[in-house]
């Protein structure tokens, strides 16, 4: 497991950012949804957006409520704390998008980067969350904290994916989790930990040679009863169900593109809505 | 550090409770040609350990500390959270099956009346808390045992899928050891927490290699 | 999936034991078993296999019971430690299917084929047969062992094979008397209904027996010393 102590850093000053950004979507008296709050704060810049490339569950519907969020400086850097707390009123939808992949750098003086993302899904609700891979960058020291509640009835789909450094160096230190409960219960909770600092990532248990680790979580009410049997479907990929009504699809590749590539193939292999 | 017996009892691979049928995701690993040497087998065992060792270690300690209290009102949460760990519906099932393999067996050896509260199929991490306090061994050692006994086991099987020396197998373990005691010394810290904070590691190529084996037309091991 | 406290269920089956070496014929034997007696007896199966779950899969194909009373245990190549030192596997297994089709008269459980020591331990079958076949050789019932000398029946199977490998199926009988101090030895072959009247005989009255309160399983032993005469007279023996 990721031991901060452990975290070689680089020297020199501190200069840390903290930022809170918060969003808020709900549903309008016309049925739409549409954006109740959008505050950006520091580098974290949301914005109203427009559909972009497939959606799964929203399909570019125009009666949903869509918004980017966009870097506004490099970064996180090492000693930066970062928050981003969403939430998903009852019965609206929400897009959210990213511009871009999120590049995690080290700070002068070594100190660990912090972001922490809080979305709450109420009832009747669907969150659709595109992200864009996080980069680890070499000497980086990052974690990465996401905690979605769900209510019962709520809809999900998110995509997440990491990559151990940019091309051709070493990854940094690097831990990401994240929990979905639904109904205030576990449904999903998985920590990925890579990087000078942890041990064991590099076996065959766990990532192996690979570069890039990523899953799609897939959440729908109505697999209560069904939940879409597993699939193994490449030899780095599989579709697996969870315990209650939701899918991961996880998957490890060597590059960022060949990962993405295994996680359409896994979402496609879900029926409409989810396959797009 | 008074009941050093009834430790090497319960994480002894001898104790029948199915162990042997398990190559602790091995086989698999092997069988795709990600563990070909003896330096593949080290990394993959630290890197179980650091995972799947790490979380069924903090949950036998938290099931032993609620055991060892005579409160079992959140096994079952202890036990969605466990689930949630798991996205293999394969190695959630392997965990179960060796749950109740362990309880049936426990039941024999040393019956309480607590196996019988486990429910229908516990994993495997739970059946191994509360065994530990059954035997009156505290967290620390719940931990231990389990992580000792699925470590060993992996390693076992690596007599049966590998070109290996078995004294090469036994130096892994040995150099594994100083690792074991700093995982259960974390494990058993980690449950006095609230079961949702529990650690989570996550092991992406053993979910994915677990549900290949369970499709697999030949295999040694069960999983 | 159910509790499985070691109590006694509440319908209890005879448990009966096929053990052999590999090829000699169990998981036909079983077959056999089942074609004959399954209206009858209500049956199921427990396999036992080294690799995947091959046996279980030729039962069904053999469409001798319906699949979902033949169930598979994967002995991660140790078939011996799964019917001996380590019965949880098969004791669950036998028990979840007690349960689940009660109430059963008879399990069969067919260990995986491993060589003459194997043999079940009475934790998890009240009897047990043990299959040779005189395509093995001749003089493998003289040689002995836990199975042979200690099973409750011998079976001596594909008799009919006997002219072509040279086997004198009456003299292997009579080895095989020998080394049970006439414990009952049973010569079958699939293709002589005779002898499989014999043989449903047999574990007919085993089963009275057994739910009559009258039979005791006995454990025919770990392995155990042997010695190896040879032709010139030089005997030894080591464990």
């Amino acid at each position: 497991m990721y031991d901060s102590s452990r975290h070689n850093p680089a020297h020199g000053p501190i200069g840390a950012m903290s930022a809170r950004a918060v969003l808020s979507s709900e549903l309008g008296p016309k049925g739409s949804s549409r954006i109740g709050t959008l505050r950006s704060d520091g580098s974290l810049v949301l914005r109203k957006s427009n559909p972009k490339g497939p959606e799964p569950l929203a399909r570019r519907r125009p009666d949903v409520a869509r918004v980017a969020l966009a870097a506004g400086t490099a970064g996180p850097l090492g000693g930066d704390d970062y928050a981003l707390d969403i939430l998903v009123g009852a019965g609206s939808t929400l897009v959210l998008q990213e511009v871009s992949a999120m590049l995690v750098l080290p700070g002068l003086g070594g100190a660990g980067s912090h972001m922490a993302i809080s979305v709450t899904v109420e009832a009747g609700a669907t969150f659709v969350w595109l992200a864009e891979p996080i980069i680890a960058a070499h000497r980086c020291n990052h974690r990465h904290d996401v905690r979605i509640a769900l209510a019962p009835d709520a809809r999900m789909f998110l995509r997440e994916e990491m990559l151990l450094g940019r091309h051709g160096e070493a990854a940094g230190d690097f831990a990401s989790r994240l929990r979905i409960t639904r109904g205030g219960a576990a449904l999903y909770d998985q920590q990925i930990d890579f990087g000078p600092a942890s041990d064991g990532w590099g076996g065959a248990a766990v990532l192996g040679q690979n570069r890039a680790v990523g899953s799609v979580i897939a959440v729908d009410p109505d697999w209560t009863d069904a939940v879409p049997a597993a699939l193994p479907y490449d030899e780095t990929a599989a579709l697996t169900p969870l315990a209650g009504p939701g899918v991961a699809i996880g998957a490890v590749a060597p590059d960022s593109l060949s990962l993405r590539r295994l996680l359409i193939r896994g979402v496609n292999e879900l029926a409409p809505p989810w396959a797009t | 550090m008074e009941r050093q017996a009834a430790l090497l009892l319960l994480a002894d691979g001898r104790l029948p409770a199915g162990g042997y049928a398990h190559s602790g995701g091995l086989e698999p690993a092997v069988t795709a040609g990600r563990v070909a040497d003896m330096a593949g087998l080290e990394k993959f065992l630290i890197g179980r350990a650091e995972t799947a060792g790490l979380i069924a270690s903090a949950f036998a300690a938290a099931a032993c500390a609620r055991a060892a209290a005579d409160d079992l009102s959140d096994l079952e949460t202890l036990a969605v959270e466990l689930d949630a760990r798991t996205p293999s519906p394969e190695l959630r099932k392997v965990s179960r099956d060796l749950g109740r393999q362990l309880r049936r067996a426990m039941s024999s050896i040393h019956p309480h009346p607590l196996f019988a509260a486990l429910g229908d199929a516990p994993h495997q991490p739970i059946v191994m808390g509360v065994a530990a306090a059954v035997l009156g061994l505290g967290p620390r050692d719940a931990a231990l045992a389990i992580l000792h006994e699925n470590n060993s086991g992996a390693a076992a099987s690596a007599a049966k899928l590998m070109r290996v020396d078995p004294f090469d197998v036994h130096a892994i373990l040995a150099r594994m050891t100083t690792r074991l005691d700093a995982l259960a010394g974390q494990a058993a810290v980690a449950a006095e927490g609230a079961p949702g904070d529990l650690p989570s590691p996550g092991a992406p190529l053993s979910d994915i290699a677990a549900e290949h084996h369970r499709r697999r037309d030949v295999r040694l091991f069960a999983s | 999936m159910h509790d499985e406290t070691p109590t006694a269920p509440q319908t209890r089956a005879l448990r009966l034991g096929v053990a052999g070496p590999v090829g000699t014929g169990k998981s036909s034997v079983i077959a056999t078993i089942c074609r004959h007696l399954r209206d009858d007896f209500a049956l199921g199966v427990i396999t036992n296999d080294i690799y995947t779950d091959e046996d279980a899969r030729f039962l069904k194909s053999e469409g001798v019971l319906p699949e979902e009373r033949i169930r598979a245990v994967e002995t991660g190549s140790c078939p011996h430690t799964a019917i001996r030192d380590d019965v949880t596997m098969n004791l669950m297994a036998v028990e979840d299917m007690e349960r689940d089709f009660a109430s059963l008269d008879i399990v069969l459980v067919e260990s995986g084929g491993d060589n003459l020591t194997a043999t079940f331990s009475p934790a998890l079958v009240d009897a047990q047969l043990f299959v040779l076949d005189v395509a093995g050789g001749g003089d493998v019932a003289r040689k002995g062992g836990p199975g042979i000398s200690g099973a409750d029946l011998l079976v001596i199977n594909k008799i009919d094979l006997g002219p072509h490998v040279d086997v004198d199926v009456e003299q292997m009988v009579a080895d095989a008397e020998k080394a049970r101090d006439g414990g009952p030895v049973l010569a079958l072959s699939r293709k002589h209904p005779d002898t499989v009247e014999k043989l449903c005989d047999w574990v007919r009255e085993m089963h009275k027996t057994y739910a009559g309160g009258g039979h005791i399983p006995v454990d025919p032993g770990p392995m155990a010393p042997h010695h190896h005469a040879h032709d010139d007279g030089h005997t030894h023996s080591h464990d």
